[in-house]
């Protein structure tokens, strides 16, 4: 996300990568680690070494049980090789968080260097924080932001510092009962962020974490809630990136949006796992009246991701928006989409699906609409858009509609398009390479989300489809 | 400039072209007609390296290089240009942001700067405007929604971008009505003059010859030329058809 990568032209951004930019290792011995695999005790250690309060470390072992008792989901993606009993479920990277990224240690610090975070700080960001293993390892905050009660913490100091929120906010988007990763994270959970901005209060520039996963059989577990009270905005944007192993890594996430009357809030997540990362997330907004949810969720890399981007439509006049774009590239299978359950009159939502696949790799549209007895006057819409590079990939949807009103307007639309032979001599016929041609192709086809997306994020997510383009051609 | 000899080209192991000669000059026109399946079209996608057209015999040479060895792409930047009969879409992809980056592929490979969205906004605008097309294409798909006759004027825009050595134009004219065609004509030989590129131009109608400088025409039947002559042959062909040859 670096300037400088924009001035490297695209052949030379071709030859450099011919592999997954990212996939670099630090070595870097970690301060605390509670050793492979779960139980009780890991629970127990973990807590105790965060010196949480007690409810938090009920909260976990009550969510452990759940998850031991709920059996994998026998539908979405292949789940069954995760060696979970191989799995690190706790490593601290540094001593503490810091304010100042000097104090950051070295090994870390240049690893966010590396992947360019400081510099877009200072450039387009109200806020950053990047996590490394299972720790924020750096957090700060504009202080114009601070002074109008805006906080934008790790969400382990957050818990320190402000228990009252999560007493009434944790865990109730998403309960641990919702789903056995759910009850995983909730379990475990380590890191993420907090973000709570005050009534009235719009904030221009996006706020962004970072989340980086180092050692291998490494599991990433952290936990954001935002919320945002009456009538202000925010804009939170997430990258997650992990070093190529031949083992596996285990990412998953919960995060809870709680939107209050009148609110906006857009979550942005650009994630690039490398190819051996089981990526399985839950992540859920609740709008009350007039507010706004806009999920935009990028998902390129890992080898099985599961997120379904949800909102739950509280209040009148409501409104949600996910848009969802999937890359599946070799051995990769991408089970996306989105859900919105509309409970209340006038509410309406808008989800756009694009997928992808090449080389064999499989994406999978999975949604929801739902209209709840009493919820009038809604309005909803689907379009899910799939692109086949070739022959040999894949592409499914999976869409479900539930509507308990009479007067709902509902829209499904699908398209399946494969790049034919014929389009791909019309663009070599103007001098384009075949793998110029797929990728012109390929970004015309997101051309409608990378174009809302900021400026950077833009460029960004073009040079991520352009690194998937150049991976094995031909 | 461009020499086949002795060329066949298979479809789905259907013979189309067998035993195809032809010799082009730089700077020369050359017309072929003929009946529908007389193999005019593949002719054109032979010569391109379409991957659907195998060439079982022969050879092409572009300017001493023996191009059935290259993709198409490095047909392209070597100077060849197909105007398609029906061209394809690029949806996302707007006409502005094409004829640019097309552009600069050519740029890039003689080692030029390529240009920038602004300073190429210019250069689109005049070529667009120059077929009688509103500037507004510029940001549309390529050839997305486009009709018939914006799509032949689309390719057209694409040749006078690229100034290719060749081109090879695949019966423009279908689908075009009067006005357009003589816009049409009149553009090529602009691009003609200016570049002296050379031109294989494939048509059905006689009426596109009335505005077009040329040096022969050739009927193609069966896969093969069966007459070469002049503008003499135009008015034969306006009496008889093609059933004499």
């Amino acid at each position: 996300m670096t300037n400088k990568k924009q001035k490297i032209s695209n052949q030379e951004l071709a030859d450099q990568i011919d592999d997954y930019k990212f996939g670099f290792k630090t070595n870097h011995q970690a301060k605390f680690d509670t050793g492979v695999g779960l139980n009780e005790e890991v629970i127990r250690k973990i807590s105790a070494h965060k010196n949480e309060p007690e409810w938090m470390l009920n909260n976990r072992l009550k969510a452990l049980r759940i998850f031991n008792e709920k059996p994998l989901p026998n539908w979405g993606g292949n789940l069954k090789e995760i060696e979970f009993e191989k799995i690190h479920y706790y490593m601290q990277p540094a001593d503490k968080q810091n304010k100042d990224w000097e104090e950051v240690p070295k090994e870390i610090k240049n690893t966010f260097d590396k992947l360019g975070i400081p510099q877009a700080e200072r450039k387009y960001l109200a806020g950053v924080g990047a996590q490394f293993e299972s720790e924020m390892v750096y957090h700060n905050l504009q202080e114009t932001l601070a002074k109008k009660g805006v906080l934008f913490e790790g969400t382990d100091a957050a818990l320190q510092k402000y228990p009252e929120f999560f007493k009434e906010y944790f865990g109730k988007v998403i309960p641990a009962r919702d789903n056995k990763f759910a009850a995983l994270n909730t379990a475990v959970w380590s890191g993420g962020s907090f973000i709570y901005v005050p009534k009235g209060v719009y904030i221009e520039l996006p706020l962004q974490a970072y989340f980086r996963i180092n050692a291998e059989f490494m599991g990433q577990f952290e936990r954001t809630l935002i919320i945002a009270d009456e009538g202000s905005s925010v804009h939170y944007v997430e990258g997650c990136t992990a070093p190529t192993y031949s083992s596996q890594s285990l990412h998953s996430a919960v995060v809870e949006v709680i939107c209050k009357k009148g609110a906006k809030v857009q979550y942005t997540t650009i994630q690039n796992w490398s190819n051996n990362v089981y990526n399985l997330v839950t992540k859920r907004a609740r709008c009350d009246e007039n507010a706004t949810m806009f999920w935009l969720d990028c998902n390129l890399g890992s080898r099985l991701t599961m997120k379904y981007p949800s909102v739950y439509l509280m209040g009148r006049g409501s409104k949600a928006e996910i848009l969802s774009v999937a890359f599946a590239g070799k051995g990769q299978h991408q089970d996306a989409g989105a859900k919105v359950i509309h409970a209340a009159p006038d509410t309406s939502s808008t989800i756009t699906a694009k997928s992808l696949s090449k080389d064999g790799g499989r994406s999978t549209y999975r949604g929801l609409q739902q209209v709840l007895p009493g919820a009038t006057g809604v309005k909803s819409r689907v379009v899910c858009d799939a692109l086949l590079l070739d022959d040999h990939s894949r592409s499914d949807t999976y869409p479900t509609m539930d509507v308990q009103e009479n007067d709902a307007s509902m829209a499904h639309e699908a398209t399946v398009t494969k790049i034919s032979e014929d389009q791909l001599f019309y663009l070599q016929s103007r001098g384009f390479s075949e793998a110029e041609a797929g990728a012109l192709i390929v970004n015309g086809f997101i051309d409608p989300i990378v174009k809302i997306l900021p400026m950077e994020y833009a460029l960004e997510m073009n040079k991520l489809i352009e690194m998937e383009m150049s991976r094995s051609v031909g | 400039m461009l020499s086949i000899k002795n060329l066949s080209v298979s479809i789905n192991d259907e013979k189309i072209l067998e035993n195809f000669n032809l010799e082009i000059k730089k700077g020369e026109t050359h017309i072929i007609m003929g009946p529908n399946g007389s193999g005019k079209s593949t002719l054109c996608y032979a010569i391109m390296g379409h991957p659907k057209y195998k060439i079982t015999s022969g050879k092409i040479e572009f300017n001493g290089q023996n191009i059935l060895e290259m993709p198409t792409d490095e047909r392209a930047r070597a100077g060849l240009f197909l105007a398609f009969q029906y061209p394809k879409e690029v949806p996302g992809i707007t006409f502005g942001n094409f004829l640019r980056q097309s552009s600069n592929v050519k740029l890039k490979e003689s080692g030029e700067k390529v240009l920038s969205p602004m300073e190429y906004f210019k250069i689109a605008k005049e070529l667009i405007e120059k077929v009688d097309l509103d500037k507004s294409m510029i940001g549309r798909g390529v050839n997305e929604g486009f009709s018939g006759g914006e799509k032949k004027r689309a390719e057209i825009v694409q040749m006078a971008a690229l100034k290719p050595k060749l081109s090879l134009i695949d019966e423009i004219d279908s689908g075009l009505d009067i006005d357009s065609l003589k816009k049409v004509a009149q553009s090529i030989e602009e691009i003609k003059s200016e570049t002296g590129m050379s031109t294989i131009l494939i048509t059905h109608y006689q009426r596109l010859l009335n505005y077009m400088n040329f040096d022969f025409i050739h009927i193609m039947k069966n896969g093969k030329i069966v007459k070469t002559g002049g503008k003499e042959l135009v008015e034969d062909l306006e009496k008889n058809g093609y059933q004499n040859f």
